[in-house]
């Protein structure tokens, strides 16, 4: 009993081993913004297994059906499930064959109360989700938290993002922003993520929703500076110090 | 996320004062985590009936459920009577919603405010489990503390034990009222971090219904 208590990661008793209780491969920050067009989302493509970089290529921004771009930090297999619960979503949706689509207005209440009613079973779906897009000209920007929290902004950031990328984002962002203009502040916003957060890797995506519809673009490097001068001798003003 | 998000609460301020033909709701818009402002623009303030507006601060994700849970309830209402559910009758409602989950409650801290079937202001004010009482103006939220004594202050409100009973609701006019609003929010903003950048202030009245907004202290 006592070493279940202090070790939960290892045995759990029976009736706790069904639920979530931390995420293991996680994804960082995801930043987006809203622009003329419509909305402006970065990720990087990193998937850490506590402090290891395991994964570098996982795609963590998919498109949901015509209308909206979802991105996901946290537990990786949970976005990846919420991804089949849309699937199923947007398929039944699609066989009204009714011309109408579920916009991201709606995508965005269904995924607040599918994290609201885990979080209420104790089983949250450990992700902070990003829900973007565009409906007859309308752009929508939402955000929910694991435990249901939700709201919309004309820009959001999930996890680290929200401490480094957002006071860069209320101080630069305005309405009307050109495509050009949106991505250069995303990109400054995800170059300070990689230099300060852990767990960024340099290696991203934008991608871009309009009413026309969605692209994402090919994976990509940011350019990065470590020319200091106080990085040459890093020593120089405590040599040795023990 | 790396680490759960264990203060996840949106504490914020809401205040609502009962006059003699109006009431003012007043809520901040700033929706916080922790430390971190997550947005500086949303609206705690939800319109359950024509006469009846629901200010809550405490935890957003139970708020909205317990926002659409009374909408629904009052849709059906409509459907079922043929007209709007009264202020007194959505506070019974509400505090029956709010104990129904008395061993899980919803972490919303409510005020209620509206017009009751006179046209006369009536505030009702909340904790999370649903005890209710009517009265003549309230506070709640994280800024209550601050507010509560200087409202007392103010509108000196007469006691529920004298007898015969003396009305709660404040001579004030609702020009005066809406300032002492005003007045309330900007101080609660100096001094509380969770309360700042925009105030939203509902008047119902016997003309209808308007919105005001005033800006707040933005750190």
């Amino acid at each position: 009993m006592e070493s279940t208590q202090a070790n939960p990661g290892l045995l759990c008793s029976p009736e706790d081993s069904q639920r979530t209780l931390y995420p293991y491969v996680t994804g960082t920050s995801v930043v987006a913004l809203k622009y003329k067009d419509g909305i402006l989302m970065a990720a990087d493509m990193g998937g850490s297994y506590g402090s290891t970089l395991r994964y570098k290529s996982v795609e963590r921004m998919k498109p949901i059906g015509k209308h909206s771009l979802l991105g996901a930090s946290g537990e990786i297999s949970d976005f990846q499930e919420l991804l089949k619960y849309l699937d199923e979503l947007i398929l039944y949706d699609n066989m009204w064959d009714d011309g109408n689509s579920l916009g991201p207005k709606e995508i965005h209440n269904y995924l607040t109360r599918v994290m609201y009613n885990r979080r209420n079973k104790f089983d949250p779906l450990w992700n902070s989700l990003v829900l973007g897009g565009v409906k007859k000209g309308q752009k929508y920007l939402g955000m929910v938290s694991m435990i249901g929290v939700n709201f919309e902004d004309n820009h959001v950031a999930t996890g680290f993002g929200n401490h480094l990328a957002r006071p860069i984002l209320r101080d630069e962002w305005r309405e009307d922003l050109s495509f050009e203009e949106g991505v250069k502040l995303l990109e400054k916003c995800m170059r300070v993520l990689l230099y300060r957060d852990r767990s960024a890797v340099n290696k991203l995506q934008i991608a871009k929703i309009t009413e026309e519809g969605v692209t994402i673009s090919q994976p990509y490097a940011l350019r990065t500076f470590w020319g200091f001068s106080a990085f040459q001798n890093p020593t120089a003003g405590a040599e040795g110090s023990w | 996320m790396e680490d759960e998000q264990t203060t996840f609460l949106t504490l914020l301020s809401v205040v609502a004062i009962a006059g003699a033909d109006y009431c003012v709701v007043a809520a901040d818009t700033r929706m916080s985590t922790g430390y971190s402002i997550l947005t500086r623009g949303y609206s705690k303030i939800c319109k359950l009936a024509d006469k009846s507006f629901m200010a809550s601060s405490g935890f957003q994700a139970d708020v909205k459920a317990l926002q659409k849970h009374l909408s629904a309830k009052h849709l059906i209402y409509q459907h079922q009577h043929n007209k709007q559910m009264s202020c007194p009758a959505m506070a019974q409602l509400l505090s029956n919603t709010l104990y129904y989950k008395r061993f899980f409650p919803y972490y919303a801290f409510n005020v209620l405010g509206g017009l009751d079937n006179e046209g006369k202001g009536c505030v009702f004010t909340y904790d999370a489990v649903g005890s209710y009482e009517r009265v003549g103006y309230s506070a709640q939220g994280s800024g209550s503390t601050l507010i509560m004594p200087f409202l007392d202050n103010q509108l000196k409100s007469p006691s529920p034990l004298l007898l015969p009973a003396v009305d709660a609701v404040t001579p004030l006019s609702e020009g005066e009222a809406i300032d002492l609003v005003k007045t309330v929010f900007a101080s609660a903003t100096e001094r509380d971090i969770y309360t700042g950048d925009r105030l939203e202030i509902v008047v119902l009245n016997a003309d209808g219904t308007r919105y005001e907004y005033m800006e707040l202290r933005k750190d």
